[in-house]
């Protein structure tokens, strides 16, 4: 031990391992190694609280984790981006094993075949799910993948300015403006109604379901956007696409997603892992990590990180994006949880997924003084004018231990954002609507 | 190696078949849940999907088959990996079990903030812990990987020129040993890159800094220590150079391991930097994420920070944690706050070693690199002969003039020996370069044998280079054509017709 009794369990170094290194390496003491370093900047103050026993850390933990409420203790409805679906035990033993979660990018294939081949597995689902041609290996966040895919736009049809429809998420709007602005590419916000695009619009920006839930008719707005020689870029729930058709059958050209209702816990927003899929004519112009399947110098199949002369460790400031992680291990989640659900888990789920949602909302329709404001298909969300301010109804079901929707009132008038997923039981789901007519009672 | 007969060949490639090979209709990987509602009627057959392919596989066979895939990895937990530049450093147990915790993976990021105030808390002493640790005063945790915090960080010194109405200011500097991505991020946030070159010791040429900067530089973009290994002993210098031409100082953070406890950017002068909590914090790299990479920002640059940071409200014993967007803000990096499961993580670490526990870390990861260095300069070429920091580059370029054997060929051979491969050809400005980062959680019993091993492959170079230059052998793979794969891109099952 150490005059300060601590001896950290992740480090070996013993006091005669450091004396013989140094001797090995020819200095009296570590100091010495620090001596690059302007002597009037060494040794900073470092006041951080001593160290905690594993054992008094999870406790500690246990304590932080107990202040939030979770499933079991609410009953919840938030959706909006971030969507509650169970997940097989598998997804969570499989992915925790360390071979997957304590390797790195796979730069050397021969030591890495597992990342590789789950990551090729990863892109061929993705591309199945969402009709296209190619997916790559993962992005940040269906948020930031959407931003990226309108850049891309940018990078294949010249033009300088993107359009986006109205009932696009506005957080992915904030994002996509943190991405384009400082590039000096102009947003226009428009309507599904006069699909008129500007001169040296790249590309048109949808959401299916938009963000209020309900489907946009695709196919139309593909046609209108080709006409103006713009791309069509889209962003898909996964879920609706098991379910409704894909953007690959609407001619959508890149395509985005929020990989983290495919086994991924909703952990507070992060990590997720974006899907990323487009034509293949449009590949060399992808951002992020791809792998391909090539051959070994025997013959034999196997994988490796490709098409590299995009990214930023060859090309630097030409490269197609900066981003180097592909989130590999959140996409390994989404993997076993798609293989797992397979061909009839993954329908079954959007069915039961699509009548959960409308039972709620047949439900809610009929208590006095609330309305569905849409017309429409709506999938697993949707939204309700409410006869109070959605807040003030919320602060109510939280004394009763329910999560509401979410308030949206600043883009529809007393409007709740509301999700139920096949993991929303009937009780919950009756006892949500019994809440909502007794909060205005 | 025995030649395996035809049965034993099956095998293998059975291992390797795809999920939509080894899909067989009507089987299932899991057991579905019933409908407990009543049938809602369905939309018309028109705008329903008619049929998605996708695997039938039960849930034995994915389990194998996912089993032994990972078995064809290396990984910290199997291998010494002495990957430089991105601390392969052990992964505490304990900080999965944290970050695992119901409470922090069961909650929607959009739970009203009184029901979440366990994580709001967490996020604000990270915050606190990082601040202090790099004696940065802001931080926000919403970029989502190193090049996001990078992004993040470029797009506030954007912002902060523009303010002052410096729309000239578009020059950043960046010099010829940084990471890939600090150009890539530059252009990103509509920033010119200028590449600095390095003097004949590593660190940055004063002169040619001084000729660059002007009216029209934004800033400078540095490693800290540089990506050789080393600490710029003229960083004082740097940093009043650029910050008297008006620019901004950007500090990559990825090295950050050498510097704990030790020296503080804040200190120094930089404005800004990036922290990679996946690197210095233990995040597991996840196979290639998820990463996380919270920008901390010193006064000039804290009104523009990303959204969301978290707050402190005292009031006697309570206190209110909530989400706040500081005043000028760069705006969303990311649908939500950020990657909280690897926050968790980060916080853990953090709390498990304190104050003595990461003030040492940089002391031992430095030792053990120098240790290596010193073992290992007589066999491989050195560059930059003098003390590194917590990695070193060495240089194969002796070895290829006289034995025609690559840096390539010694990072293959190091797999036969059950060692991942340092770095190759990074930085670009050494030829044949290895980068090798040990990091502090490895024994000086694996560093000895790491040695050792080096040392045979050097001998091996001279003697039998046909051992390295068909390396590995016993690889689930021998070297794959990467050039095939680019040429003719394979990127995805695709059904045989």
């Amino acid at each position: 031990m150490d005059s300060h009794g601590f001896v950290s369990p992740y480090s070996p170094n013993t006091d005669s391992d450091r004396r013989e290194m140094l001797d090995a390496i020819g200095v009296d003491s570590v100091e010495e190694l620090f001596e690059d370093i302007p002597e009037a900047y060494r040794h900073p103050p470092l006041n951080l609280p001593p160290p905690k026993s594993e054992m008094e850390l999870l406790r500690y933990a246990e304590e932080l984790a107990s202040m939030n409420g979770v499933p079991g203790d609410y009953a919840c409805f938030l959706g909006a981006g971030s969507y509650r679906h169970y997940v097989p035990a598998i997804v969570r033993q499989l992915t925790s094993r360390s071979e997957y979660v304590t390797s790195y990018t796979p730069y050397q294939p021969e030591v890495s075949q597992g990342t590789l081949q789950t990551e090729f597995e990863f892109q061929t689902l993705c591309a199945q799910l969402t009709g296209m041609d190619v997916a790559n290996a993962g992005m940040y966040d269906g948020a930031t993948s959407l931003a990226e895919g309108a850049l891309m736009a940018v990078r294949v049809n010249g033009g300088r300015r993107i359009a986006v429809l109205d009932s696009v998420s506005p957080r992915y709007v904030e994002v996509l403006e943190t991405y384009t602005k400082s590039q000096g590419i102009e947003i226009d916000i428009i309507s599904a109604d006069n699909l008129t695009l500007a001169d040296d619009t790249a590309c048109l920006l949808a959401q299916q379901p938009n963000f209020y839930g309900y489907l946009e008719d695709m196919q139309a707005i593909a046609d209108k956007v080709h006409e103006q020689d713009a791309l069509f870029v889209v962003y898909a729930d996964p879920f609706a696409m098991a379910l409704f058709k894909p953007p690959g059958e609407y001619d959508a050209d890149i395509v985005a997603s929020e990989g983290q209702a495919l086994g991924v816990a909703p952990t507070f927003g992060g990590p997720y892992v974006g899907i990323f899929a487009c034509k293949q004519q449009y590949i060399r112009q992808m951002p992020g990590r791809i792998v391909g399947r090539t051959v070994d110098s025997d013959g034999k199949i196997g994988y490796v990180l490709t098409l590299q002369t995009r990214e930023q460790h060859i090309r630097r400031e030409r490269a197609t994006s900066n981003i180097c992680t592909s989130v590999a291990l959140i996409a390994l989640m989404s993997t076993v949880f798609m293989a797992a659900n397979g061909k009839k888990g993954m329908r079954h789920l959007a069915e039961l997924t699509y009548h959960k949602a409308h039972y709620l909302a047949s439900l809610i329709e009929r208590i006095p003084g609330y309305s569905l404001r849409m017309d429409g298909t709506f999938f697993q969300e949707f939204v309700v004018e409410c006869p109070i301010s959605p807040s003030e109804i919320n602060d109510k079901l939280l004394s009763q231990k329910i999560i509401g929707g979410l308030d949206v009132s600043d883009m529809v008038p007393n409007g709740m954002l509301v999700c139920a997923t096949e993991v929303n039981s009937r009780e919950e789901i009756e006892a949500f609507a019994h809440a909502l007519a007794e909060a205005v009672a | 190696m025995a030649t395996k007969n035809p049965l034993q060949l099956k095998y293998e490639e059975s291992r390797r078949r795809l999920l939509m090979d080894r899909s067989v209709p009507g089987r299932m990987g899991v057991s579905l849940p019933p409908n407990d509602v009543p049938e809602q009627p369905m939309p018309g057959s028109d705008i329903l999907r008619n049929e998605m392919d996708f695997p039938e596989v039960t849930e034995g066979e994915i389990v194998r088959y996912f089993s032994q895939l990972s078995q064809f990895n290396f990984s910290i937990d199997h291998n010494f990996y002495p990957l430089g530049s991105c601390t392969m450093k052990y992964n505490p147990k304990v900080n999965d079990e944290v970050a695992g915790l119901r409470g922090f993976t069961d909650i929607h990021p959009l739970q009203p903030e009184s029901t979440v105030q366990g994580a709001l808390k967490l996020m604000w002493e990270l915050q606190e812990y990082l601040a202090e640790i790099t004696g940065m005063p802001g931080v926000s945790l919403a970029p989502m990987a190193g090049a996001d915090g990078e992004l993040a960080g470029m797009l506030m010194a954007r912002a902060y020129h523009l303010e002052r109405g410096d729309t000239q200011r578009t020059k950043v500097l960046i010099p010829d040993s940084a990471h890939g991505t600090n150009p890539a991020t530059a252009t990103m946030s509509g920033f010119e890159v200028v590449t600095l070159p390095s003097d004949a010791r590593g660190d940055t040429d004063l002169d040619a800094l001084r000729n660059s900067v002007g009216d029209d530089l934004a800033g400078l973009m540095i490693t800290l220590p540089s990506t050789l290994g080393l600490f710029d002993s003229n960083i004082d210098q740097v940093v009043k150079i650029v910050r008297d031409a008006g620019g901004i100082v950007y500090g990559d953070g990825a090295n950050l391991n050498a510097l704990l406890g030790r020296v503080r950017m804040g200190d120094l002068g930089f404005d800004v930097m990036h922290s990679n909590l996946h690197k210095t914090f233990t995040q597991p790299h996840g196979g290639g994420g998820p990463g996380s990479g919270p920008v901390l920002v010193g006064p000039r640059l804290l009104p523009y920070l990303p959204t969301p940071w978290v707050t402190r409200r005292a009031d006697g014993e309570d206190e209110t944690f909530s989400f706040t967007t500081p005043e000028k803000s760069i705006g969303r990096m990311a649908a939500f706050h950020g990657n909280f499961g690897a926050l968790v993580r980060a916080y853990a670490y953090i709390s498990t070693l304190g104050k003595e526990g990461i003030a040492a870390i940089s002391d031992d990861a430095v030792l053990n690199a120098n240790y290596v260095m010193s073992q290992l300069k007589d066999d491989y070429d050195l560059p930059y002969d003098r003390v590194c920091m917590h990695e070193v580059v060495l240089s194969a370029r002796t070895l290829k003039r006289q034995h025609g054997v690559s840096a390539l060929d010694v990072a293959k051979r190091l797999i036969d020996y059950g060692i991942h491969p340092p770095t190759m050809y990074f930085p670009l400005i050494v030829e044949e370069a290895l980068m090798v980062e040990p990091t502090e959680t490895e024994s000086k019993e694996t560093l000895d044998y790491f040695i050792e091993v080096m040392k045979t492959i050097a001998r091996e170079a001279r003697d039998e280079p046909s051992l390295l230059h068909d390396a590995p052998h016993d690889t689930p793979n021998s070297r794959l054509d990467e050039a095939r794969a680019a040429r003719q891109p394979d990127l995805r099952w695709r059904r045989q017709t």
